[in-house]
């Protein structure tokens, strides 16, 4: 038996985050270097624990050979259960390359902290993070899951307020917090539901007990699980803590929550709906779909709206989890309906499209966290011209672009045309509501499509072309090489990943179908079984044919030209300026560049803008002395649902604090009152 | 032979784009009486523009070097698997064909990546004509993806294929009266035209008036065989698009074999109908306004709901 694959090789995985967490803070204390040492020795660890965690999870894979085993504790009803299959080891695998890069990056990302914040602090949360994030994928116990779900959740708010000494950190931190619990108290509603129903906290019990349980339970185990997980991923309305969060936290830490964090949530929903308890009623699917569609819709025109470079990219967080929930919500229709086959394929596109977006969201993040370091703003309208200064960013951030754009060859075509299959076998099922509801789903990932370009092209765009905005952009100086270095594999991986797209569905149809193995350690998905499927899946969408003809048309075209051109001169000169000098306040800027899409759809968007005039004489009001417009968008999640609810609990709190008197007299009552109350009740019964 | 057909077919639209706006402009003058340029005019003013040297602006990046090129090569590219006279898909060995190419979402996707790059280097120099030229065209793009995507769906559906040869040839066996919702989705497909084309009453293609201009403003910054290259890939993509809806839609006479008398017939055939297109191109052109820029939408999303409705009509009956 291979040790890799044994307990012993995923406890010597978790120390090695053990040691490079404690080991940082250690250092951290020792050295008082501000945390250099400490810092690079969390990261150093990280990407060795990342590292191995990919091994892990490709030899799981490769072998076809899952992993089950328990550790006692001594606490009642808890039991530190693991189980790694095919399904969390894919997970595992998403995590642990984007862990990896992310960790990479680090080693240099972090030294813009130094001297301001203590390093070793940062590198004890990320490696706390990090590995909480691999025990989510293997957890297979209802406690022991909830434990490292929320080691995860305060490792995460921890690395938000790093920054702590920035106001808006803290109110980020502050909302994330709030939010992370408000689902978290869903999840546990949604496991003592299940307990209840199954009694038991083994993921292993209610696998086999999925079929007893009576209807009315199972909504309400699966609802609180949709909220819980749901406020998790991000799912408008539930999706406000994430654009404030994500942007919040150091840029590596960014990639991996909006990357792989997020993407938790859709891990647990395959988990709760595929494998727990595979008897969802068509409904479900049908509410996933809506919601995906809501939320890639209304996620891409958020983003649209934005000019902070980094809450761009949260809300492109909340679009894409919106299309991964349209191939996840296809796949529990198709089940419901009786149709394995689709179901198979959909949830297959749904995988993809997971593992797509954590890479090219890693590689915009981390492309972001570079511009943001060389400039030290967010805010796109003070960037311009950092294509030039910012050479290899610029190309990577332009890969990432294309790819979360969704264009062929790139990794995002590849699963949104998957996606589009998927969604096209629903419009001919038989129920005019589904037929409707498909159709609903397939527009939404259409003009998301579209959307999401426009968007892009003024992300890369106001960023990286025409002049410089302001001074910091100017002086701007390309990353060193190991933040070079990560964008580049990420970058890389998107056009791998995207023109081998043939082989990459029939591992993913692999991997969904060892879902419903029950025993673990039989999973039957050995990589030969691949290689065999593979042809079956190679007609499906060869990406790697079009990416062929595509460049080779181009090499052709452009060598043509270039030789048939080459006694013609080219010259530099100035752009077109109508007469007047050209200034860096003539360009078009991300407000300007997405005005008119936002007031296409004001109807949704509710543009707001306030105008504060000043004059020399406020009698006269001829001469202005100076003016000041505000324009935002409306709010209307805070406005309607959590403004409403949040008044609503502090008028319940206030109404329940009448209790608490203060008197010591009045509390001996209440004991005595429900001593007596609990006597009648037992003497009752 | 194959392998020479196949040749052809990646040559042939790029070889006839320019005529048919060179057709068009005939068309238009002749209706606004005036005598206008010959057909072949196009193919002068490129060839023109080939040997002409070029002034690129100082402010722009690689971005606007590259971009005509990319722009060309997809629209080549795309050009190279839509039927044309036959429903053949030109193959070089038998592992190696443009098949997957012909997917109608590769299709749109990949002529999205044109606009792409179009709308980038409109931004690159940073000259405020060229940046809102990109900032419309995205708008419109955006927009006018509904339509075209779902008008080529419901082909795609009425079908049962997602390959555009083997759409033509399945619809060709269709009874006539099967075809009234492929002549709403064919609208919904026609307005997606014209606006992804720069046309009327979107777009204007022949004027350079600053308040009105989308393509234009994005191509300003360019001269010599950049701009020759930008003016053709417009060129292949109308070819494109008046081919897609010429025979997706209208499929009859598409010859399914390289005999030369279905060829001759299919010639023919695409003639007339694409001669009707280009038309009604220059009819709308000559008869109509342009839109200000807020009532395009309106137009974009009429052409959505038209092919929802063409959808809807096909999966219900």
């Amino acid at each position: 038996m291979d040790i890799m694959l044994s307990p012993i090789g995923i406890l010597l995985l978790l120390s090695v985050f053990i040691i490079g967490g404690f080991g940082a803070l250690f250092l951290d204390r020792l050295l008082n270097d501000g945390g250099r040492m400490g810092g690079l020795w969390a990261h150093a660890f990280a990407l060795g624990g990342s590292l191995f965690g990919l091994i892990i999870s490709a030899k799981t894979l490769l072998v076809g050979q899952g992993i089950a085993f328990s550790i006692p504790s001594p606490l009642p009803l808890f039991l530190f259960d693991f189980r790694i299959d095919g399904l969390s080891a894919f997970f595992l695998g998403v995590i642990s390359l984007i862990a990896a890069m992310a960790s990479i990056y680090g080693l240099s990302y972090q030294t813009h902290f130094l001297g301001l914040y203590r390093l070793g602090r940062l590198g004890f949360f990320y490696n706390a993070f990090v590995c909480s994030l691999m025990l989510v994928t293997m957890a297979n116990q209802g406690l022991f899951f909830l434990l490292v779900w929320e080691v995860m959740s305060l490792a995460s708010y921890f690395l938000v307020i790093y920054e702590h000494r920035k106001p808006e950190n803290i109110r980020a931190g502050f909302l994330y917090f709030l939010m992370t619990h408000f689902g978290t108290a869903f999840i546990m509603l949604s496991f003592f539901l299940a307990y209840r129903a199954t009694g038991s906290f083994s993921f292993d019990v209610w696998r086999a007990a999925a079929g007893a349980i009576d209807p009315m339970m199972q909504t309400f185990i699966f609802l609180a699980a949709l909220i819980g997980f749901g406020t998790k991923a991000g799912i408008i309305p539930l999706h406000i803590w994430l654009p404030e969060a994500h942007p919040a936290a150091p840029s590596h830490v960014s990639a991996l929550m909006s990357g792989v964090m997020i993407k938790t949530a859709i891990f647990m929903f395959i988990r709760i709906f595929f494998d727990f308890f595979p008897i969802a009623s068509i409904e479900w699917g049908l509410t996933f779909l809506v919601l995906g569609g809501i939320s890639s819709l209304l996620g891409v025109l958020y983003a649209l709206s934005e000019h902070d470079l980094k809450r761009l990219l949260a809300y492109h967080s909340v679009e894409n989890i919106g299309i991964i929930l349209l191939g996840f919500g296809a796949s529990l229709t198709f089940m419901s309906l009786g149709y394995e086959k689709f179901a198979l394929f959909a949830l297959a596109a749904a995988l993809y499209h997971t593992l797509n977006h954590a890479i090219f969201k890693a590689l915009l993040f981390l492309g972001a966290g570079s511009v943001v370091a060389a400039t030290g703003t967010r805010n796109m309208e003070e960037y311009g011209g950092l294509v030039r200064l910012l050479p290899f960013t610029s190309a990577f951030f332009l890969i990432g672009s294309l790819a979360i754009s969704a264009f062929p060859p790139f990794n995002g075509f590849a699963s949104e045309w998957l996606t589009f299959q998927a969604l096209f076998i629903g419009i001919v099922s038989a129920s005019i509501i589904v037929k409707a509801i498909f159709i609903f789903a397939i527009a939404s990932l259409t003009f998301t499509g579209g959307l999401a370009a426009a968007c892009f092209v003024k992300a890369f765009g106001v960023t990286f072309l025409a002049r410089p905005r302001s001074e910091e952009a100017t002086h701007a100086h390309e990353s060193e090489w190991p933040m070079l270095a990560a964008m580049g594999i990420l970058a890389v991986l998107t056009l791998v990943i995207g023109v081998g797209s043939g082989f990459v569905i029939s591992l993913l149809v692999g991997i969904v179908a060892s879902i419903w193995l029950s025993n673990p350690s039989t999973l039957a998905f050995p990589f030969r079984q691949f290689i065999e499927t593979r042809s079956q899946f190679a007609d499906i969408l060869p990406l790697d044919t079009v990416a062929v003809i595509t460049l080779a048309v181009f090499v052709v075209l452009t060598v043509a030209i270039m030789v048939l051109s080459r006694s013609r001169k080219v010259s530099y000169g100035r752009t077109w300026d109508c007469g007047t000098e050209l200034g860096p306040r003539m360009e078009i800027t991300s407000t300007s560049f997405s005005r008119s899409l936002i007031t296409i759809f004001q109807g949704i968007l509710r543009p707001t803008k306030q105008t504060d005039v000043e004059y020399h004489d406020e009698e006269m009001r001829y001469f202005i002395k100076s003016q000041e417009v505000r324009t935002g968008i409306g709010d209307p999640y805070r406005q309607a649902l959590y403004r409403p609810l949040s008044a609503a609990l502090t008028m319940v709190a206030s109404r329940v604090r009448l209790v608490q008197s203060g008197n010591i007299n009045m509390y001996i009552l209440y004991v005595f009152i429900t001593l007596i109350a609990l006597i009648v009740w037992a003497a009752r019964s | 032979m194959t392998l020479f057909f196949s040749l052809i077919q990646i040559v042939a639209i790029p070889a006839i784009s320019p005529l048919f706006v060179g057709i068009i402009r005939k068309l238009k003058a002749r209706m606004q009486s005036r005598v206008g340029a010959d057909i072949f005019q196009p193919y002068r003013d490129l060839s023109k523009l080939f040997k002409k040297d070029e002034i690129i602006s100082k402010d722009a990046s690689w971005i606007t070097k590259i971009a005509p090129y990319i722009i060309f090569t997809v629209t080549v590219v795309v050009g190279a698997a839509v039927p044309i006279v036959t429903t053949i898909i030109p193959s070089f060995t038998p592992g190696f064909s443009l098949l997957p190419l012909s997917d109608f979402i590769v299709m749109v996707y990949l002529l999205a990546l044109g606009t792409f790059f179009l709308a980038l280097a409109g931004m690159d120099s940073g000259s405020g004509f060229g940046g809102f030229g990109s900032s419309r065209e995205m708008m419109v793009a955006a927009l006018a993806e509904g339509g075209l995507f779902f008008s080529l769906l419901v082909a795609s559906v009425a079908s049962g294929s997602g390959h555009v040869p083997s759409m033509v040839v399945s619809l060709q066996t269709l009874p006539f009266t099967s075809f009234m919702p492929l002549i709403v989705a064919f609208l919904a497909f026609f307005i997606a035209l014209l606006a992804e084309n720069n046309r009327f009453p979107v777009d204007n293609p022949s004027t350079h008036l600053e308040l009105t201009m989308i393509h234009e403003a994005m191509i300003l910054e360019y001269s010599g065989k950049r701009l020759a290259l930008m003016e053709w890939a417009t060129a292949n993509k109308l070819v494109i698009f008046i081919a897609l809806g010429a025979n997706i839609f209208f499929p009859w006479g598409v010859a399914a074999s390289l005999e030369g008398h279905a060829i001759l017939l299919a010639f023919v055939l695409f003639s007339l109908k694409t001669g009707a297109l280009l038309f009604s191109i220059a009819f709308i052109e000559s008869t109509m306004a342009k839109f200000r820029v807020f009532r395009v939408p309106d137009l974009l999303f009429t052409s959505f709901v038209l092919a929802v409705t063409a959808l809807c009509i096909i999966i219900t009956f």
